[in-house]
């Protein structure tokens, strides 16, 4: 039988999803349902004076209106941060109550601070106009730069400073400086950005009155986690009295990660209210409330020779964490950033310096990258700026100063298993045809157009692992992930995984690699997953984990099911199991004809005798049935490489940006289906582009979100993008069995740097921040054409 | 969305007739839905105009091309005798908005919003057209009053929009970003009685651009354009592009419209 691993199979979800017949969260309705609608605060810094809900709770329809102050009284937990970090001098990181409704004060527009639930959605909607909220309006934070000088938005919490943390020896990193021929300086700011799920946030809440238990069917990258914590900070029921389904879900990006207000506050009103509740966000709450991406302000400084060899790395970051610390919002500006600023190089001295503060602004959290594209800028874009400044080819400069040796030890933190960061480099200078570039640009010239090339190298450390590891960091939970394989008697097997699918494609790759360590067609084969009563417990999907964590907890419980059938066979075939081989699907025994099919043993296993004769196939001690589970925790993260190529042309008349060529070269370790992981790819490359040309969320300084719509806040389309051109060169991970890495996020990691050294190079070297739209671009050029005409 | 009385007029007199203070015609609905779904308007009664098959069509005669005021912007775009005729007119139809859009949205939505940003309002002025009502015939210059605002009363419903047959004409289109309407739009049409340059997205309304027209009526080259001086003043200004950006986009594709001409 022909590996499956590393062929085109198409989707197994293609038919569910393409005919319309996923079945999301808001696709389910529950009888008697009741629907919910959240008052939000329409202030970014207010106290609460006083709610006043007697006229609403009078409008028709109307079924119940709860507060901060009932959740109060119920002792009902709010919203955590799952990571605690600590600041250089040693003291922890400081974070403010986040209760799922606000009682006493509001810190950003879109923050909750009552529901109403009725019998239809217009009645809820009517009636949440009558809730009358007295606020005291305060001086909004709005501004990173000034944060720290601001008032403080939370009581205790001095300069809004959650932490100042720092990785690496500041004064080895002076000495390496005090030995440079030159500092290269930059100073960037990584724009913030709104995730934009297809699906919006929802949760359908059933209790049950005569068991008590709740199911919150819920838009969640992670239902096991997000039922870990409503039961043991929310306090909302015990996890036996709690069950979490994600089914279908419509793009999380990193914005489903977290357990919301909504979820909690929903579960905990349906046992108050002992009728189901419905609630679908409408897009403007997605705009105001998912949780935000990137918003860095970072100065960086590399010091470097003459020839081009780096010596040290200073990187100096306010990171924006919004008006709360959410589950992945105080890691992702350290542990997820800082290690990988130094990015594909040998960087003798280097320190990451991050301080968080809080804004009156949307939380922000992990999104697709998760501070790797925020390390990755600014790395990226500082190298090439040595380039410029030294006169030497950006792809040169690279090479130069490439480990060859792997492992790699990396400056700040991570020990690199694997890599060749040099073929892939190469690769990509080949696909991109980067030696025909001037000639493109002279052509480009001709036109009266401005041509640029660009060129970004990355590592990414994803798979965060292993658990103690994490755990010794600050993280609240192990990141290990778990599975279940079960056969049914008649040969068909069940995956259960503690991962979660939400555009990833599990129930295709999980499929293959099961098929290929059980020898069983990829047709009798499912994934299941997305619900806390099904399988064992899972910690989801995020920071391209599913594969290299989850996929290989499925090869694992896979190998104990061989195992198995391998002694139950042996004693059918009257062999000892040492003679038994497994392989493509059937048990045989060495030097003979004489097999079992695994079909066979599994029936077998479970219908353990015969008639007319005491006599069982399992040997002694083993007990009925095929099920293994396992769980997998991996020595290491996995680390994924890169090397991107593109060129832009643009309009000096209007200061368009064409895209006009994109070259990925990604080294993935072992591909398992390159259809899926191409389409991983492309989607990863369109949101690191949305980045660097158009995607901006932007507040005013009163703390409106100015972009909270389509028709301002702008997405990458379909015909702002080039055909994209991928290779892939690789080296497999020595950390798991399969040989394989993250490939989800690797795309956005990359696209934001290469796309923006390419407008830059076009600019003849004047920087631009992100993103590179048509206004800021075109100025560029009218300054490009001035010093231009003075020096000519 | 407020609850309100739908109606679906058979004739462009009860149509009429309904209409109060208080009510909106329902054409493509492409502006009306999404600005009662998100609360910014509410109404007693829409008014549904789809089924009166008079307000639907496209003619052509020697000198004109007459659109029915709900013609879909799809079907402008993709008529033959439109291409023919005036093959300006439906590219600009082509590039409203996305597909779901132009084969909901129509011609006569369009100008009786006036959107400051809406494409069509720049083609009525540059291609002198006009404006056929229930009771009368108005011309594109007094139709298009200012922001969201036009010379139509609440009763009165546009039944055709009359476009002259220009000899030459051209639009070109600064799309926003996101929501893809023109953050400028320069319609230029050379008529054997004259030029006009129909400016939309960049003021508060459309407006002919005397002194484009004035330097392209003495030389009609696009290099006649670059000593024109186009003024900020009155501009759009937004996180999208500021007044002096509008300004000189309106001469850069004011340029690429003659060049396209
Ligand atoms: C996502 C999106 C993108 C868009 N992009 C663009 C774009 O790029 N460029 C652009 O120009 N437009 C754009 N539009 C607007 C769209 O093209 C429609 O033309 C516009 O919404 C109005 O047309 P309608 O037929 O939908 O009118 P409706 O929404 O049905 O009506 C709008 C108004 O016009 C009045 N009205 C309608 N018909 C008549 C009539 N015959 N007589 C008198 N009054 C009438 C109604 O009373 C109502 O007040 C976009 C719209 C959307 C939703």
């Amino acid at each position: 039988m022909a590996s499956l691993v590393g062929s085109r199979v198409e989707r197994k979800e293609d038919k569910r999803f393409l005919t319309g017949k996923g079945r999301y969260t808001s696709d389910i309705n529950i009888a008697n349902q009741t629907y919910a609608v959240f008052i939000r605060s329409p202030h970014a810094r207010a106290k609460i004076k006083k709610i006043d809900t007697s006229k609403a709770l009078k409008s028709s329809g109307v079924v119940d209106i709860l507060t901060g102050e009932h959740i109060a009284k119920d002792k009902i937990g709010g919203l955590i941060a799952g990571w605690a970090i600590r600041s250089e001098d040693g003291s922890e990181m400081k974070c403010p109550a986040n209760p799922p409704l606000a009682k006493d004060s509001v810190n950003f527009v879109g923050d909750p601070v009552a529901v109403v639930f009725a019998e239809t959605l217009d009645e809820a909607k009517s009636a949440a106009e009558l809730v009358k909220v007295d606020y005291k309006v305060l001086k909004a934070v709005t501004n990173l730069n000034d944060a720290m000088k601001s008032d403080a938005i939370h009581d205790g919490i001095e300069k809004n400073l959650c932490y100042d943390w720092l990785l690496g020896d500041r004064q080895k990193v002076k000495e390496a400086f005090d030995k440079a021929d030159k500092i290269i300086k930059l100073d960037i700011i990584n724009n913030r950005l709104i995730p934009n799920a297809m699906e919006p946030r929802a949760c359908v809440i059933d209790y049950n009155t005569a068991s008590e238990e709740i199911t919150c069917y819920t838009t969640s990258q992670n239902p096991h986690l997000s039922r870990l914590i409503m039961s043991a900070f929310g306090g909302v029921a015990p996890e036996n009295k709690l069950r979490v389904v994600a089914p279908d879900v419509g793009g999380g990006f990193g914005s489903k990660i977290n357990l919301y207000n909504e979820e909690i506050v929903c579960s905990w009103a349906s046992k108050k209210i002992e009728r189901p509740i419905k609630w679908v966000a409408e897009r403007t709450e997605s705009f105001l409330t998912d949780t935000h991406g990137r918003d860095h302000i970072t100065h960086a400084e590399l010091a470097v020779t003459n020839d081009g060899k780096f010596l040290g790395f200073k990187n100096e970051t306010i990171a924006n964490l919004g008006a709360y610390a959410r589950v992945f919002g105080t890691v992702t500006p350290t542990y997820l950033f800082g290690p990988c600023a130094t990015g594909v190089y040998i960087m003798p001295a280097a320190y990451s310096n991050v301080k968080a503060v809080y804004t009156n602004t949307a939380p922000v959290d992990a999104y697709r990258g998760a501070g790797r594209p925020e390390a990755t800028y600014t790395i990226e874009r500082i190298v090439d700026k040595a380039a410029m400044e030294l006169g030497i080819d950006p792809i040169e400069i690279r090479m130069k100063n490439f480990p060859t040796e792997f492992p790699f030890k990396q400056t700040l933190v991570h020990q690199v298993d694997s890599g060749d960061y040099v073929a892939g480099l190469n690769k990509a200078k080949e696909m991109s045809d980067y030696n025909g570039f001037a000639a493109r640009k002279k052509k480009s010239e001709a036109a009266g157009k401005l041509r640029g090339i660009g060129v970004t190298s990355y590592f990414e450390a994803c798979g965060i692992a292993p658990s103690p590891v994490v755990m010794m960091l600050g993280c609240g939970v192990g990141l290990w992930e778990s599975a279940e394989v079960r056969f049914n008697p008649t040969g068909q097997v069940t995956v259960y995984t503690g991962s979660h699918s939400h555009g990833q494609s599990h129930q295709t790759t999980f499929a293959q690699i099961a098929a290929d360590e059980l020898g069983v067609p990829i047709e009798n084969i499912d994934v299941v997953h997305g619900d806390t009563d099904k399988g064992t417990f899972g910690m989801g999907t995020y920071g391209s984990r599913s594969l290299t964590v989850g996929g290989i907890a499925i090869v694992n419980a896979c190998k104990k099911i061989v195992n198995k059938g391998k002694k139950i066979a042996a004693k059918m075939l009257e062999a000892s199991p040492d003679d038994v081989e497994f392989k493509d699907g059937e048990f045989v025994v060495a030097k003979s004809n004489k097999k079992k099919t695994i079909g066979e043993v599994a029936f077998a296993s479970y219908l353990p005798g015969v008639r007319d004769e005491v006599k069982s196939p399992l040997p002694e001690g083993e007990e009925p049935g095929l099920i293994e589970s396992s769980f997998f925790d991996p020595a290491n993260f996995s680390f994924p490489a890169g090397s991107h190529i593109c060129e832009v042309e643009i309009d000096p008349d209007t200061g368009h940006v064409k895209l006009d060529k994109y070259t990925a070269v990604d080294d993935f370790g072992t591909i398992v289906n390159p259809l899926i992981v191409e389409g991983q790819v492309h989607g990863g490359l369109a949101q690191g582009i949305g980045q660097a040309l158009c995607e901006n969320a932007q507040y005013d300084e009163s703390g409106q979100l100015i972009t909270a719509s389509y028709m301002d806040y702008t997405m990458p389309r379909a015909d702002d993008l080039p055909d994209f051109n991928l290779g892939f060169t690789c080296t497999k991970a020595t950390t798991n069995p399969l040989g394989v890495k993250g490939c989800g996020e690797a795309g956005t990691i990359a696209a934001t740097p290469t796309v923006m050294n390419a407008v830059i190079n076009a600019l003849g070297g004047k920087e631009i921040s992100l993103p590179a739209t048509a206004e800021k671009v075109w100025n560029a050029c009218k300054e490009l054409k001035k010093s231009n005409a003075k020096a000519a | 969305m407020k609850t309100f009385n739908y109606h679906s007029a058979k004739d462009v007199k009860e149509a009429s007739k309904l209409a109060s203070s208080n009510s909106a015609f329902l054409a493509g609905g492409m502006t009306t839905l999404p600005s009662m779904k998100l609360g910014l308007a509410s109404y007693k009664d829409i008014i549904d105009i789809k089924r009166i098959k008079k307000l639907s069509g496209i003619k052509v005669s020697g000198k004109t091309v007459t659109i029915g005021a709900t013609t879909k912007h799809a079907e402008v775009a993709n008529s033959k005798e439109v291409k023919k005729a005036i093959p300006s007119l439906a590219a600009l139809a082509e590039g409203i908005g996305d597909p779901q859009v132009r084969n909901r949205g129509t011609i006569g939505g369009s100008i009786a919003n006036n959107d400051p940003a809406a494409d069509y309002p720049s083609a009525c002025i540059a291609l002198n057209a006009t404006i056929h009502t229930n009771n009368r015939k108005i011309d594109a210059e007094k139709f298009f009053r200012g922001m969201f605002e036009t010379s139509l009363k609440s009763s009165e419903i546009i039944e055709a929009i009359e476009f002259d047959i220009p000899q030459k004409s051209s639009y070109q289109k600064l799309p926003n970003p996101a929501s893809r309407y023109a953050i400028v739009g320069v319609y230029v049409a050379k008529h054997k009685t004259g030029i006009n340059v129909g400016v939309t997205g960049a003021k508060s309304c459309v407006y002919n651009d005397k002194d484009l027209s004035g330097a392209l009526s003495n030389n009609f080259s696009s290099s006649a354009i670059d000593n024109v001086k186009v003024s900020t003043s009155g501009m759009n200004s937004d996180i999208h592009a500021s007044a002096e950006y509008r300004a000189n986009m309106v001469k850069v594709f004011a340029k690429k419209a003659v060049d396209a001409c």
